[in-house]
């Protein structure tokens, strides 16, 4: 029973007839030992890994691993590195002023060069949070299996890759053979229809279905998003709703590649080019779910009515329209949800019952690998665009990468931020998770574009509410949770302008842009 | 990896559903770059309460955490299982696990048994009633014995059996070292690489 089993032959003629699902083409196409046997004796399947994404939090201990064990590196080649969650958004010329973090860096800096990845360091024009500077340089492309000791990961769905988060054990199975073991998955297809209002965008069609499936909803499962209104989202929007496929439990996400994913890749640094370019497009354009092929599970979610969406708990599926209440615990059938309920408010300080929209707030935090990226920017400047931010509101803008940054700069868009009175920052995850000086006090209360309002995420008694980049801009003019639907409307030199959902929709929708 | 085939301890129960990564161990500790020196991070802003039950004694000995539905969900972080088998957790029990914590404890040898939320309420009872009782817990017949509650529990036939065998994960991959050779030299050449710099 300990010994290995012996790998099958590929079964080309079984796959070739069985309609299958996006999820289960890319993983067929990257087996390199098919599993075998049943029960007691099952092995899984053994997975070849395209690229694998590393960071200063999760790779120290994996390449401590290789050390020890006398392992190498398998593929330099396919692996790159970045500096992101403990790097502060101030003063990036300074060393880093926090020992431990400072530390950490150090040691991915030392790592890569001993093992020979590339690597992004903070000052680099491409250092910026991993899930942004992927896709940005091309190296995510449709049909790839992707990995990184980050359960936001699931990002890279946006193009159709696989791609998943993974523990630091398996960072290091990645680094010295890479391939993962992993057992099959079920599949569970996401079917979004219709067209979105103006002022809702992709952040609030996935705070909208972990609410309906619950953090736990998609364990085991590998999310589809389909439908119109999948379809008609930019890349950068679809990246949004991928990067939070974990937060509903499900350790992918994925988009079938179109017209937007071939236009977003092609150029970009390491995209294919010419005859490759050809034959890539070749392959890209199989990587479709079969007509006839059938999910596990499926979801229907309309997005004709759906609204801004933000979240009052502690877990992201604890979220109600912006136009709702505060729940009352009561109103949650299972015991264990009406605890957890009772658990959130407490430690939220909210009243049940309580309009979402007279809830005051402290912070504003726009970034994270969930809302980062120059879309995401400019959706919010052109709310802010020519009004007052409320005084008592602190507003953080964290572009994802330093290129983002550069890009926005070249748009103006810091000094519409600047002009507003938001700080405009160095590149990183920042206020998401807080490893580096960008906290919350106890008690502050942020409208967050980040993707988890855990308790504590974002600084040690710090409450969190889920919002998207246009809600955050219009929270931060008025001072409470807000659409920019609530907003006065403006006079003087930008009257007139309106204000759509139109930067989240790609150009060849026209027909959603107002 | 150590090999487990059983295992008897305090058994704490932990009355909280969702319990995610970044409440097992907050972003603020995953600074370090060792795989060991966790336990004083563990549940850390929860047990700055004295009521929380791992500032109990004799709770405060316990070696298998019973948990409410969807225990380590978020965070892909491995250090919330260095830091619960630091502390001395050797089993954690839930209905419901995230599938990366579940993974991760896998290859940690950390075993997730999964039972269901009856049973686990059952089992809370108990220990709530007799503080300090034992729980064992039996991976080769699958089963959890907590007093008079006798339960069946799941795991992953693949985990299960490296944990008997206390196999690693990677010595178990190089075994296909020449498949992967070969796969590698089908790839297609349209697919990208990170080296040499463009």
């Amino acid at each position: 029973m300990t010994e290995a089993t012996t790998p099958q032959a590929p079964q080309a003629t079984q796959t070739a007839q069985k309609p299958r699902t996006l999820a289960e083409k890319v993983w067929a196409d990257h087996i390199v030992s098919k599993g075998t046997g049943l029960g007691e004796a099952a092995q899984p399947d053994l997975l070849y890994i395209d690229l694998h994404l590393l960071h200063e939090v999760t790779s120290p201990q994996a390449f401590e691993g290789l050390r020890l064990t006398g392992r190498q590196l398998r593929r330099a080649d396919l692996t790159i590195a970045t500096e992101d969650h403990n790097t502060p958004t101030l003063a990036i010329d300074q060393p880093i002023a926090d020992p431990t973090s400072r530390t950490q860096i150090n040691t991915l800096r030392a790592n890569c060069k001993e093992f020979g990845v590339r690597l992004h360091s903070l000052g680099d024009a491409e250092q910026g949070i991993v899930h942004v500077v992927g896709p940005q340089l091309g190296l995510t492309q449709p049909g790839m299996t992707v990995v990184c000791g980050d359960s936001h990961t699931s990002t890279h769905g946006a193009v159709g890759a696989l791609a998943f988060g993974i523990g630091t054990s398996e960072v290091e199975h990645v680094m010295a053979t890479q391939t993962l073991p992993l057992k099959p998955f079920k599949t569970m297809a996401i079917n979004v229809n219709g067209t979105l209002r103006p002022g809702v965008t992709s952040k609030d069609i996935i705070l909208a279905v972990i609410a309906k499936i619950g953090t736990g909803g998609g364990q085991g499962y590998v999310l589809e998003y389909r439908g119109s209104a999948i379809r008609a989202l930019s890349m950068e929007a679809r990246m949004t709703i991928c990067n939070m496929s974990i937060e509903a439990g499900a350790r992918a996400g994925m988009i079938a590649p179109d017209e937007t994913t071939y236009e977003f890749l092609r150029g970009r640094a390491h995209a294919p080019t010419g005859a490759d370019w050809d034959a890539a497009l070749a392959y890209w354009e199989t990587l479709k779910t079969d007509d006839d092929a059938t999910f596990d599970a499926e979801v229907d979610l309309d997005a004709d009515t759906l609204e801004p969406f933000v979240t009052w708990g502690t877990n992201p599926g604890q979220g109600v329209s912006l136009s709702g209440n505060v729940p009352y615990p009561e109103e949650f059938g299972d015991e264990n949800a009406k605890s957890s309920a009772e658990r959130a408010l407490t430690y939220m300080d909210l009243e049940p019952g309580t309009r979402m929209k007279d809830i005051r707030v402290d912070t504003v935090f726009l970034g994270s690998c969930t809302n980062s990226r120059v879309e995401d920017l400019r959706a919010a400047a052109d709310i802010i665009r020519g009004r007052t931010k409320d005084p008592n509101i602190r507003m953080l803008v964290v572009p994802g990468s330093a290129r983002v940054r550069l890009d926005a700069e070249a748009e103006g868009l810091d000094k519409v931020f600047i002009d507003f009175g938001a700080e405009w920052r160095f590149a990183g995850c920042s206020m998401c998770l807080g490893m580096n000086p960008d906290q919350l006090e106890p008690g502050e209360r942020c409208a967050s574009t980040s993707n988890r309002n855990f308790e504590g995420r974002q600084g040690k008694g710090g409450r969190t509410h889920l919002v998207s980049p246009v809600v955050a801009a219009a929270t931060a003019v008025r001072g409470t949770l807000s659409s920019p639907s609530d907003l006065d409307p403006l006079d003087g030199p930008y009257a007139g302008i309106v204000q759509t959902s139109s930067a989240n929709v790609t150009p060849n929708s026209a027909q959603h842009v107002a | 990896m150590e090999k487990i085939s059983t295992h008897t301890g305090i058994g704490v129960p932990l009355r909280a559903s969702n319990v995610d990564t970044d409440q097992i161990i907050p972003a603020v500790y995953l600074k370090r770059i060792t795989r060991t020196g966790f336990e004083d991070a563990l549940f850390a802003a929860w047990r700055r309460n004295p009521d929380f039950i791992l500032n109990q004694k004799p709770f405060d000995a316990g070696t298998v955490l019973v948990a409410g539905p969807d225990f380590g969900t978020g965070s892909s972080r491995e250090h919330a299982v260095w830091a619960l088998k630091d502390y001395g957790f050797r089993v954690v029990l839930s209905a419901r696990f995230g599938d990366i914590f579940r993974g991760n404890s896998g290859k940690q040898g950390l075993l997730t048994a999964q039972l269901a939320q009856d049973d686990i309420e059952l089992i809370w009872k108990v220990l709530e009633n007799a503080p300090g009782t034992e729980i064992t817990v039996d991976l080769a017949s699958k089963t959890v014995v907590c007093d008079s509650v006798t339960a069946p529990f799941e795991i992953d036939d693949y985990t299960r059996w490296r944990l008997l065998e206390g196999l690693d994960d990677i010595g178990l991959t190089l075994r296909h070292e020449s498949e992967i050779t070969a796969f590698e030299a089908q790839r297609p050449d349209f697919k990208p690489r990170t080296l040499p710099v463009r």
